[in-house]
């Protein structure tokens, strides 16, 4: 066999192999050049810019993102329940440029795929070889009566994009007596970070528990099964007296009447199919579909926006990849983990074909931590694989799988410990 | 199709000595080792709780792997994790952590435990954890991971939740004979100080 010193030599020396090659993440393979134009910087757009840069420094990135902060969502709920201030989830972009990617802050509102032109608000064009775009989510207003953008930014805020509905949010529960009523309706159909409202409602319990126990908080769900279900009810019974008379959660299934359909910002009332319920405080999270841009520049087909899963380039549009939460990556639930995998194995097939090179097989992972009080966290953890003949993300098998029900109170603790380790290097991973 | 060309794509594929259709549906090094990034940090070099995997021994990375897979060492996260990869890919993964470069955790740590510390490595640790816990010859990095986690992991060995290898256990021995269990904390303050 030949050895791996005689392959790079038998290769000129322009391809470095992965496992010899010194820097992390990326591999120069000989610089093709081109200009990629990514939108939108959050975890999807920022690591593929990022990525790209550290893959081949030749190509041009530029990031266009409509804000000069970035908050992120996760551990957004641990700012709710007042274990941490906003500054500790705002990220800026000067580590992207460090990175030599240029950084424009605007809004994107067109993408032209026959000329490869993105245009923006303030009027700038740029052209680019590849567009990577990664958008996020839009909300579906109209889905719940009464609910509105504006209702949402003064007394009903969603606080699903984080910022400054977190902090009102967290204001309002500041503000609220001893003995009121939260409510959390969760949304229909596929929305971002499927445990989110469940570890919202954790965490809102604990602050009530330490601050307002007469206080509770109410799940109004769309469905009937959640994400870790049987591992955030058996939290919320150590913690929150779940399933006794004095619990401070109460869980409100779909078929239990859950689901609400209106909602009232003068009364402070939602309306389930059963019930009215009357509260101090209402969250409603808005169900979703992909970020506005997705739907201007014709890239979705529904809701979302279908994506060759190797690489992911817009099943629509040649030339556009589409990452994040907008994509139809169904396979894998909608996360700031997702989101930067994928961003990644798109930086990767990027340059593979700026070079004009086949795009390298895809791996894919995802860990989705939820803290259901200081020093109990859970998790999720699944790999997966690229099915080619159906152009599938899919779980490997035998693998992955959710925090053991019969674990520790030492290992949750440690859970919990994770949770945070992976905050910070998910962050400086996407931002650093 | 040119040798050349070919040699490239096998490189692309990560597959350098395997065959067929194996190779083309095994990811790069980097492919795989780039989803480990958001919970170990950038190329394994952590900056919070979770280990680092830069600068690891390939062979103490593989071991550590597969004893996750089969259940021999516990876990919290990483055996469910390790149960997805193949021998290969693992292989790999080992291959390329061990060639990256270890950006040491930035943290807190006390001088005086710190000094206490490092006086107990060189007496009882260093013969094994060379250069300070720096470059280990078995074993993983020390120096600049986490106390934190450190601390996980010392719990774990003195409570039997994870085996010592015999070297290890004698020296722990030895050590908790002539000193009192603050010593570990002293060792843990030490590598922590490796900045
Ligand atoms: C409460 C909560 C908790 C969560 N917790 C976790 C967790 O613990 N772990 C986890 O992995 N995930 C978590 N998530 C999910 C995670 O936040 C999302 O999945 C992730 O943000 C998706 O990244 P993205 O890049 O697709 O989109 P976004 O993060 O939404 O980024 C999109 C960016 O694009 C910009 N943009 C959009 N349109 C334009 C335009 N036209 N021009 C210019 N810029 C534009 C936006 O300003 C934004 O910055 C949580 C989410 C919520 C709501």
């Amino acid at each position: 066999m030949i050895s791996r010193r005689n392959f790079i030599k038998l290769s000129g020396g322009a391809v470095a192999v992965g496992t010899l090659a010194g820097c992390a993440g990326g591999m120069s393979r000989g610089g093709a050049g081109g200009k990629v134009v990514v939108v939108g910087g959050g975890p999807g757009g920022a690591t593929a810019a990022k990525y790209l840069r550290m893959a081949d420094p030749s190509i041009e990135v530029t990031l266009i993102e409509a804000n000069p902060k970035y908050y992120t969502c996760f551990m957004s709920n641990e700012v709710l329940g007042g274990d941490r201030d906003l500054d500790s989830i705002t990220f800026g972009y000067d580590g992207l440029r460090r990175h030599g990617v240029r950084v424009v802050h605007d809004m994107v509102t067109q993408i032209d795929p026959a000329t490869r032109k993105i245009m923006t608000k303030r009027g700038a064009t740029f052209s680019y070889d590849r567009a990577i775009v990664s958008p996020g989510i839009d909300f579906k207003w109209g889905a719940i009566e009464g609910h509105s953008a504006e209702l949402a930014e003064s007394t009903i805020p969603h606080a699903w994009k984080a910022g400054p509905q977190t902090v009102a949010l967290h204001k309002q529960l500041l503000d609220m007596k001893n003995g009121g009523t939260v409510v959390i309706a969760t949304p229909a159909g596929a929305f971002r970070c499927p445990p989110g409202p469940y570890e919202r409602a954790s965490l809102i319990a604990q602050y009530l528990k330490r601050h307002k126990p007469k206080s509770k908080v109410i799940i109004m769900d769309s469905g009937d099964k959640f994400a870790k279900q049987g591992l955030f009810m058996a939290g919320w019974k150590k913690h929150y007296g779940y399933g006794t008379s004095n619990s401070i959660i109460e869980w409100v299934s779909g078929s239990q009447g859950g689901k609400i359909e209106g909602v009232d910002g003068k009364a402070m009332t939602v309306q389930g199919a059963v019930d009215k319920i009357k509260a101090d405080v209402i969250n409603v999270i808005p169900p979703q579909k992909a970020g506005k841009i997705a739907f201007d520049a014709g890239l979705t087909d529904g809701d979302w926006c279908p994506v060759n899963k190797k690489t992911f380039e817009s099943k629509i549009h040649a030339g556009i990849h589409v990452l994040g939460d907008a994509s139809n990556s169904a396979g894998m639930p909608k996360s700031g983990y997702s989101a930067n995998v994928q961003a990644k194995v798109c930086a990767m097939a990027v340059a593979d074909l700026l070079a004009g090179r086949e795009p390298g097989f895809p791996s894919y992972m995802n860990t989705c931590y939820s803290v259901v009080a200081e020093d109990h966290g859970i998790s999720v953890s699944i790999v997966y694989t690229f099915d080619e003949a159906k152009n599938e993300i899919v779980a490997v098998k035998g693998a992955g799988g959710v925090t053991p029900s019969d674990a520790s109170a030492e290992a949750l603790r440690r859970e919990a410990h994770y949770a945070h380790g992976w905050f910070a290097n998910i962050t400086n991973d996407i931002f650093g | 199709m040119g040798s050349i060309t070919l040699f490239k794509k096998m490189v692309f594929a990560g597959g350098l000595a395997l065959s067929g259709a194996a190779w083309a549906a095994t990811p790069s090094a980097v492919m795989l080792a780039n989803t480990c990034a958001a919970c170990h940090g950038t190329g394994g070099s952590s900056m919070a709780q979770i280990p680092s995997l830069a600068g690891a021994p390939a062979e103490y990375f593989v071991d550590t792997m597969k004893a996750f897979k089969s259940g021999e060492r516990k876990a919290t996260v990483m055996d469910r994790v390790a149960k997805g990869y193949s021998d290969e890919e693992i292989a790999l993964m080992g291959d390329y952590f061990a060639q990256q470069k270890l950006t040491p955790m930035k943290q807190g740590f006390d001088k005086a435990k710190a000094s206490q510390g490092q006086r107990l490595h060189d007496k009882f640790c260093e013969k094994c954890h060379e250069d300070g816990g720096r470059k280990p010859d078995q074993g993983g990095v020390l120096a600049g991971q986490s106390m934190t986690y450190l601390t996980f992991t010392m719990a774990d060995f003195l409570d039997g939740q994870r085996t010592m290898d015999k070297d290890m256990k004698k020296k722990v021995d030895e050590m908790l004979k002539s000193h009192d269990k603050s010593s570990v904390d002293a060792l843990i303050h030490f590598y922590g100080s490796q900045q």
